[in-house]
């Protein structure tokens, strides 16, 4: 590892002058992402600006929604009584991802900035366009297994890892974040990006804006959701594929539908299309069928990862399924 | 003696417990020595070709360096110098010569070592470290290569096999041909590898290492270095887990004791979790095919099963792959035959279970499949064609009650709710399979020695070279000692890990417990005997033969006044101590006679989902036949570790390369997948517990690398009994499955 400094930050306006004084400097919350990549040599800033003491941390009820503090734990949330009633796509979204060591330590604006976990972007020796722009990437001929089979580019086909965010995005999320220009609200679809020409940026975010909040707001779905996420064991292991399911039902006619799907594109991959197929619709397996043919256009698989093509319309009638209470 | 738990067949519990769980069990990486450096690797970032020009200059004016090793610098080392890296007496060397040339085996390999005043600043000057290369072509893909397979030129019991006519299977009645295959796993003990290196004068060396065996560490350093063995001290009290990675000297190990010498300070290597995959073995990646055909009524009339091995490019390994086929059932015809293919790779290392795990993966995948293409139950397949005597050599076995086995396990997994045909069952909206396979290894006695040192105040102290990477081995000794001499266990202290200890051999192929156990269990009867001898008229003329030895008192039952202590019989003769050496060995007669094997059942439940293609181990119950069961609690935990790694086997379990560059792509904890406690259902443990007469003085049979036999095939058959589809490529992922 590099030697770096390290500053602590008590304010959301040091915080954001620190990292503006120095173009390499970036912010460190739980760690538990950008450590590893330090270690790895995939990242190598030569400052560090501690912002895990800076006091967003509180989950509070606002007149509509609740805003959730962007260096509240990811255990804090998913454990909080306010969000397991009215949100609770989100807690099983969170309590879905990594262990329980890690959520204790991983808050919520790392969450949503860690990066993806392509063997190619960790391995300094491989080529990969997101961690070193023009070198190539060397997933879309390689070993795949774990990749994007939506919005792709010829440049990088890496997933994006988190399964809080799959959640978020569901639940119409907005990202609050400061910057040296001031305040400003991002919807959840516009945070993360696909990767284009520029797989090295992974989100909206500009240079020296710092998250402080994630909004939610109000939401019918508190009763039929479910968070499902196929993988390779039973728990602490990235995605496969997951789904967000959440339904607002009137006995068996669907009012509304949200749905997202995680380890299937560089950002958390909203099903809009298929939300509408559901929309009026009576519940059945075959409704959901039908939603999850309409989820899947588009899609394309590379040489490791086209079990995908089948697993992601499985997952989400699967899911979907539990959410409407029709399986076991 | 008042305490059940204490004689053989006991649940003692362990005896380093206290220390472990309060981190008083000093393992190698926790020494700090005076003057303590700190040594990390650079790896190559080839895969075959040579060093063209290595840039030091860096890396040595970063903080802290000390030196930077390289081909250039390196000290010279005897061995390497006249090119028998591995001509060590046990073929335990460390194979490649690292930092003695230029040349480059395998990605990964170390091509220079930074050693500085802390590890933080040595593994940042290990990055400015650049090399230039002159590549060459390499090839580490497998399958690719199958047509490159050589017949082993250093395992005889590996060379073409056939008993009987030649695929004989093909013009059975029923028959059928399978390949199977088993990708590379790699042990990811707990504890990673590594080595302390301290010269004490320019022929002695003190190291503190990870080993299995510190007799073979300090014999390889003797002979590598060409130093006589006494002036190298090998300390190894404490082992955080092997599974076999530990049974050779590593190249990286010479290479931290060449630096020691070059800084003239000790050096301590610990190697980081993604070089335990590069530098330090793994279970070769093996592609099997079976031939297996029956008449209709479910005798097997001939296998055939040849495996292909993956190797590195500079040695040979093999292991027993093909071996269970050619016994474990009585079939007239069978041929077996082993490739080893080269690859630009570092060398496999024995992984728990060696060659039987990746063998009976293949064979009792077959034999299931043969029992649906029967249509009859695959136990009943089993047992139609059990051997009354080994088919290989025919020979009597010592031991075998793997038919008991097979029941006691239908009866706890509950066999009878499994349907013959699959796809039969579901529950909780998931298909329900049952599955079951056999495993077996040799039951391997080894020579050893023990001390048994009677102490004035009649404490005992064991000795013995053995190491301890975790079954609980001093545990099982001091129950041995604490069974035959009668003394309470915590009046007994047995001693391990040092290299200096009386000679014992490697802790692996499942041995310790019979080689160093048997030399304990007789070192005691000598020293009993001895006691006798001294103890005058104390015994009241008493037989020999009716004597009782307990509470650290020889007794006779039939005279209670005849009596006396262990301590009054040394204070009576003067003695400050007794103390009894014994080598034990098996003799080769009895091994001539009987064929000695252990054997293991697993039987598992799973569930899989039908659509997401995740399986769930359910309940698993494993059972051992490995004679008597020193200690039930210890051996239980074994036998349960092993179902676990058979779990990752079986469902999780894969080191990838990218062949394009001769590159791990999964070489950490995060994406190679061990299984979790989520991962490990209720695992029932059985033994059968029946002394084998003619192993060991105690009846015991080893137990170590059954545990992990048969459970992989176990659950494929499961998977199978579940869903239909016959998975014959592990690990056992969803994508295979939907
Ligand atoms: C072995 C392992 C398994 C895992 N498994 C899963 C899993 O299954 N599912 C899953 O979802 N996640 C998983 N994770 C990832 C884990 O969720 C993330 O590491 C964690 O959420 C990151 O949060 P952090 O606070 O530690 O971020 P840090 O590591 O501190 O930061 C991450 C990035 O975000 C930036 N940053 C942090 N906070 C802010 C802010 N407020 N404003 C602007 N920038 C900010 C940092 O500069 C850095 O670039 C796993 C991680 C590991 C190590």
């Amino acid at each position: 590892m590099k030697a770096f400094q390290y500053v602590r930050s008590t304010t959301a306006k040091s915080a954001i002058e620190a990292l503006a004084k120095d173009p390499s400097a970036m912010f460190l919350a739980g760690g538990t992402n950008l450590v590893d990549l330090m270690k790895r040599g995939v990242t190598e800033p030569d400052k560090l600006i501690d912002i895990s003491r800076l006091p967003y941390t509180k989950i509070e009820k606002e007149s509509s929604g609740v805003r959730i503090g962007a260096m509240a734990l990811n255990s804090q949330v998913a454990d909080d009584k306010l969000i397991q009633e009215k949100w609770p796509l989100l807690s099983l979204a969170l309590n879905a991802g990594a262990s329980a060591q890690l959520r204790n330590k991983a808050t919520v604006g790392g969450n949503m900035l860690q990066r993806t976990r392509c063997g190619y972007f960790y391995d300094t020796e491989m080529d990969c366009n997101k961690r070193q722009p023009g070198s190539g990437c060397g997933a879309k001929e390689g070993y795949n297994r774990m990749h994007a089979i939506f919005g792709t580019s010829e440049h990088c086909i890496a997933v994006h890892p988190s399964d809080m965010c799959i959640a978020l995005a569901a639940l119409d999320a907005t990202v609050i974040v400061q910057g040296p220009k001031g305040e400003r609200k991002i919807p959840f679809a516009d945070f993360h990006r696909l990767p284009g020409d520029h797989p090295e940026k992974d989100n909206t975010l500009e240079k020296g804006e710092l998250i402080t909040a994630v909004t939610l707001p109000d939401s019918p779905y508190a009763k039929n959701v479910h968070y499902l996420k196929v993988r390779d064991r039973t728990s602490y292991a990235f995605a496969l594929v997951s789904v967000a399911a959440a339904l607002e039902l009137d006995g068996k006619t669907i009012k509304s539908a949200r749905l997202a799907m995680g380890g299937v594109a560089h950002k958390p991959w909203r099903l809009l299309e298929a939300e509408k197929a559901l929309v009026g619709q009576t519940v059945s397996e075959a409704t959901f069928q039908k939603a999850a043919e309409v989820a899947m256009t588009g899609a394309k698989g590379y040489e490791y990862n086209s079990f995908k093509l089948k697993l992601a319309p499985n997952s989400i009638v699967e899911a979907l399924k539990i959410a409407a209470g029709l399986t076991a | 003696m008042k305490n059940k738990d204490e004689k053989i067949g006991g649940r003692m519990s362990r005896v380093d417990a206290v220390l472990k769980v309060t981190g008083g069990a000093t393992y190698f990486a926790e020494y700090e020595v005076p003057n303590l450096t700190y040594g990390v690797l650079v790896p190559s970032t080839i895969t075959r070709g040579r060093i063209k020009n290595i840039d030091t200059k860096k890396a040595e004016s970063a903080p802290g360096v000390l030196v930077v090793l390289t081909h250039v610098n390196a000290p010279k080392v005897p061995a390497y110098e006249a090119k028998e890296p591995s001509k060590t007496s046990s073929g335990r060397g460390p194979g490649m010569m690292a930092f003695h040339n230029d040349e480059i085996h395998f990605n990964g390999q170390p091509i220079a070592m930074v050693v500085a005043d802390t590890f933080e600043r040595a593994t940042y000057a290990a990055s400015l470290v650049k090399a230039e290369y002159q590549e060459q072509k390499h090839q580490t893909d497998l399958k690719a290569n199958l047509a490159k397979g050589n017949v082993p030129k250093t395992n005889k019991s590996l060379q073409d096999y056939q008993r009987g006519e030649k695929d004989a299977y093909k013009t059975a009645p029923v028959n059928l041909e399978e390949e199977y295959v088993l990708p590379s796993e790699v042990h990811n003990p707990m504890e990673l590898h590594g080595i302390l290196a301290q010269w004490d004068g320019p022929d002695k060396l003190t190291v503190y290492a990870k080993t299995q065996g510190v007799k073979m560490t300090q014999q390889v350093i003797a002979e590598t270095f060409k130093l006589p063995k006494e002036n190298v001290q090998v300390h190894s009290q404490f082992v955080g887990g092997a599974f076999g990675m530990s049974l050779r000297v590593w190249p990286h190990e010479i290479a931290t004791i060449l630096a020691a010498k070059k800084v003239n300070r000790p050096v301590k290597l610990v190697i980081t979790r993604n070089e335990m995959f590069t530098i330090a073995g793994y279970r070769p990646h093996t592609h099997q095919k079976i031939g297996i055909g029956a008449t209709k009524d479910g005798k097997i009339v001939g296998i055939s099963h040849w495996a292909n091995v993956q190797n590195s490019n500079y040695e040979e390994f093999t292991e027993a792959t093909v071996a269970m086929t050619k016994f474990m059932y009585q079939i007239p015809n069978v041929n077996t035959t082993y490739r080893v293919v080269p690859l630009d790779i570092c060398s496999p290392i024995p992984m728990r279970g060696p060659g039987e795990a990746t063998g009976a993966f293949a064979l009792e995948s077959a034999i299931d499949e043969l029992s649906y293409a029967l249509d009859v139950d695959p136990i009943e397949l089993r047992i139609m064609n059990y051997p009354e005597k080994d088919p290989e050599r025919d020979l009597p076995w010592s031991s075998n009650y793997v038919r008991e086995a097979y029941k006691m396990g239908a009866d706890k997994i509950g066999w009878s709710n499994r349907s013959n045909q699959p796809k039969a069952k579901m529950e909780d909206g998931m298909w329900v399979g049952y599955g079951m396979a056999t495993g077996t290894f040799g039951a391997h006695r080894r020579p050893a020695t023990a001390r048994a040192c009677l102490n004035a105040n009649g404490t005992l102290l064991v000795q013995s070279a053995a190491s301890d990477i975790g079954p609980g081995t001093g545990t099982a000794m001091v129950q041995i000692a604490a069974d035959v001499m009668g003394i309470p266990a915590n009046r007994i202290k047995f001693e391990l890990g040092e290299s200096n200890l009386p000679d014992a051999p490697i802790q692996g192929g499942s041995a310790t417990v019979a080689s160093v156990g048997s030399a304990v269990h007789e070192a005691c009867i000598e020293l009993r005997q001895k006691l006798v001898e001294l103890s005058g008229n104390a015994l009241k003329n008493a037989k020999v033969d009716t004597l009782v030895y307990e509470d650290g008192k020889i007794n006779s039952p039939k005279d209670r006044s005849a009596s006396i202590t262990y301590a009054e019989v040394l204070k009576r003769n003067n003695l400050p101590k007794l103390e009894v050496t014994k080598e034990s060995k098996l003799s080769e007669d009895q091994q001539k006679k009987f064929a000695m094997y252990s054997f293991s059942v697993h039987f598992v439940k799973v569930h899989v989902h039908p659509t997401t293609g995740v399986v769930k181990v359910k309940h698993a119950v494993a059972l051992a036949d490995a004679g008597t069961i020193v200690n039930h609690k210890t051996a239980s935990s074994q036998m349960m570790g092993g179902a676990v790694g058979g779990i990752g086997m079986a469902l999780t379990e894969e080191a990838v390369i990218d062949h394009r560059f001769g590159r791990y792509v999964n070489n950490n904890f995060a994406d190679y997948h061990v299984p979790v406690n989520a991962d490990v259902p209720e695992v029932d443990v059985l033994f059968v517990d029946k002394k084998d007469p003619y192993t060991t003085p105690m009846g015991s049979k080893g137990l170590g690398e059954i545990a992990i036999i048969g459970m992989a095939p176990a659950i494929a058959n499961a998977v199978y009994n579940a869903t239909g589809k016959r998975i014959r490529e592990l690990p056992i992922t969803p994508d295979k499955l939907i």
